[in-house]
């Protein structure tokens, strides 16, 4: 346990969950669809929706795919900002069963040439945990910085990718990879500790099979 | 590793072995398992004071209600009759300890930046300590924040034995835990040895024991701003009691335990559920956003 997990974060209020974790989710959602946003549909389920204007979760959310962080003053302007940016965000509700955290959104982004959807809940605290991108489950809690690729499932596919980790020095702390069929698309997870270095963007590049990369950095207010 | 402890037992230990106070311990440990080096950790945690203290400021300035309707202006009100002709008989101090808990609380619920020390919801009980520590001993804003070290080397033992989360151990896990951090802060910056620190932390700790999360309409605002400014003048009794050489007859580590196991056997209605206690009274159901229509 981290100083600054106890005296912090420094964050928005007024609830580390509803607050500032949505913000951190709405952030992920943005790093990962890694291009230009254009629209923004969230739907909320549970305690998300039924105390969330509250606490101020559907600016928070906004505050995120903006690219603010958990303690943005700005954050409670979220929704002007975003008129201003030209960017439309709509707000749904959704219901995903008795399993699903009770503080849990899912986000769906309309990019300048591509779609993202994702699923996250915000776990207590300003942590968060993404269950879920484009219907492949997946686990990141953005507390690393965190490697996602989208590739095609075929043999070997991870033995390539933890030789590029390797060449650059790089010590991987958790991998997951799913998909739905096999040999269709695939989507790895893998989060390191430290930094990835530029040089490892070049190298996935000339790797076969990834549809696309996103190097998502650890999420503001850690 | 040479400076990790994960009890208050240990954290004595090393204390004297180390001959270092617990806030000195505190930033050891933080430097020797973290990224930051003593000064960039002592910096961060400087800002996060100033901050600290820019909530409440920003608090007493509040004169609008919540979005809720719950809160707002009370800090004001309470500082104003502070200075008032007829405060307290404890003394204008005692009040406006009150006032700063409560103005962190309202910064908080009107979309302010706090510091979640340990949490949101129990946010307003270090800074007002540290604050009215500060004016009162007329110390500066670097000697001050040396007792946010000592309330987070306390909040380890507590956050690695027991929780800091309402929905996991009620209100206990988080005031409680507030309550014991700015007792062992005011206690060290008050020339306590390690010791009477603990002691303060186990006394301030032991008598929030059962208090239950039971936000009213699931805003962190009643009776949680409340709970700030009283449980802040807790905070000052444990650390006087603790000083005066009175110790607690249950030892730190064992009242965590305690703390741990009230919080796992609490019924989940008092867990930040807003299913029990006030916020399941029909005043409190007044304020539920989406409460079910009464009416034909």
């Amino acid at each position: 346990m981290r100083i600054f997990e106890i005296i912090g974060p420094s964050m928005i209020g007024p609830s580390s969950s509803h607050t500032a974790g949505a913000c951190r989710l709405g952030w992920a959602a943005r790093a990962l669809l890694d291009e230009p946003l254009e629209t923004a549909r969230i739907e909320l389920h549970g305690s998300f929706l039924a105390t969330g204007d509250g606490h101020g979760t559907k600016e928070a959310l906004t505050a995120g795919l903006l690219g603010l962080a958990p303690d943005d003053e700005r954050l409670i302007q979220s929704p002007e900002l975003a008129r201003a940016e030209g960017l439309a965000i709509h707000f749904g509700e959704v219901d995903l069963g008795p399993q699903a955290h009770p503080n849990t959104a899912r986000i769906h982004l309309k990019g300048s040439s591509r779609q993202l959807s994702l699923t996250g809940a915000s776990v207590g605290g300003g942590s968060v945990c993404i269950q879920e991108v484009d219907g492949l489950p997946v686990e990141i809690r953005g507390t690393l910085e965190t490697l996602v690729l989208w590739h095609q499932d075929t043999p070997g596919f991870l033995a390539r990718i933890t030789a590029v980790l390797a060449c650059v020095q790089i010590n991987v702390a958790s991998i997951r990879t799913s998909r739905l069929e096999r040999g269709e698309n695939a989507i790895t997870a893998i989060e390191v500790d430290g930094s990835l270095p530029d040089e490892v963007s070049a190298l996935l590049r000339k790797t076969p099979a990834i549809a696309r990369f996103t190097r998502l950095p650890v999420l503001p207010g850690s | 590793m040479q400076y990790q402890f994960r009890t208050a037992s240990q954290l004595l230990e090393l204390c004297q072995t180390q001959s270092v106070s617990v806030a000195e311990l505190a930033l050891l440990g933080e430097v020797e398992n973290g990224p930051q080096s003593r000064e960039e950790t002592e910096s961060r945690m400087l800002e996060y004071y100033r901050r600290m203290k820019e909530s409440v400021q920003k608090g007493l300035q509040i004169t609008e209600r919540s979005r809720s309707g719950l809160s707002g202006g009370d800090s004001r009100r309470v500082l104003a009759h502070s200075t008032g002709p007829h405060p307290s008989a404890l003394g204008a101090t005692f009040e406006r300890s009150i006032a700063y808990a409560l103005a962190v609380l309202e910064t908080n619920a009107a979309f302010g930046r706090i510091i979640a020390t340990p949490t949101a919801g129990s946010a307003g009980i270090c800074p007002a300590c540290l604050l009215i520590w500060q004016e009162e001993r007329q110390a500066s804003d670097e000697t001050t924040m040396r007792g946010l070290f000592t309330a987070a080397g306390i909040g380890r033992v507590i956050g690695l034995g027991a929780c800091f989360s309402g929905a996991q151990g009620g209100c206990q896990a988080e005031v409680g835990s507030a309550c014991a951090m700015a007792a062992a802060a005011i206690c060290e910056l008050d020339g306590g040895s390690p010791e009477d620190v603990v002691h303060a932390s186990a006394l301030a700790l032991q008598n929030t024991l059962g208090l239950i999360c039971d936000p009213i309409g699931g805003y962190v605002e009643a009776p949680c701003m409340m709970r700030n400014g009283l449980f802040g003048l807790h905070a000052f009794g444990a650390a006087a009691v603790a000083l005066s050489g009175v110790r607690s007859i249950v030892p730190f580590d064992e009242v965590v335990s305690a703390l741990r196991e009230v919080g796992n056997k609490m019924p989940r209605i008092y867990k930040e559920t807003s299913q029990g206690g006030l916020a399941a009274t029909p005043t409190g159901l007044r304020f539920f956003p989406r409460r079910p229509k009464t009416d034909p």
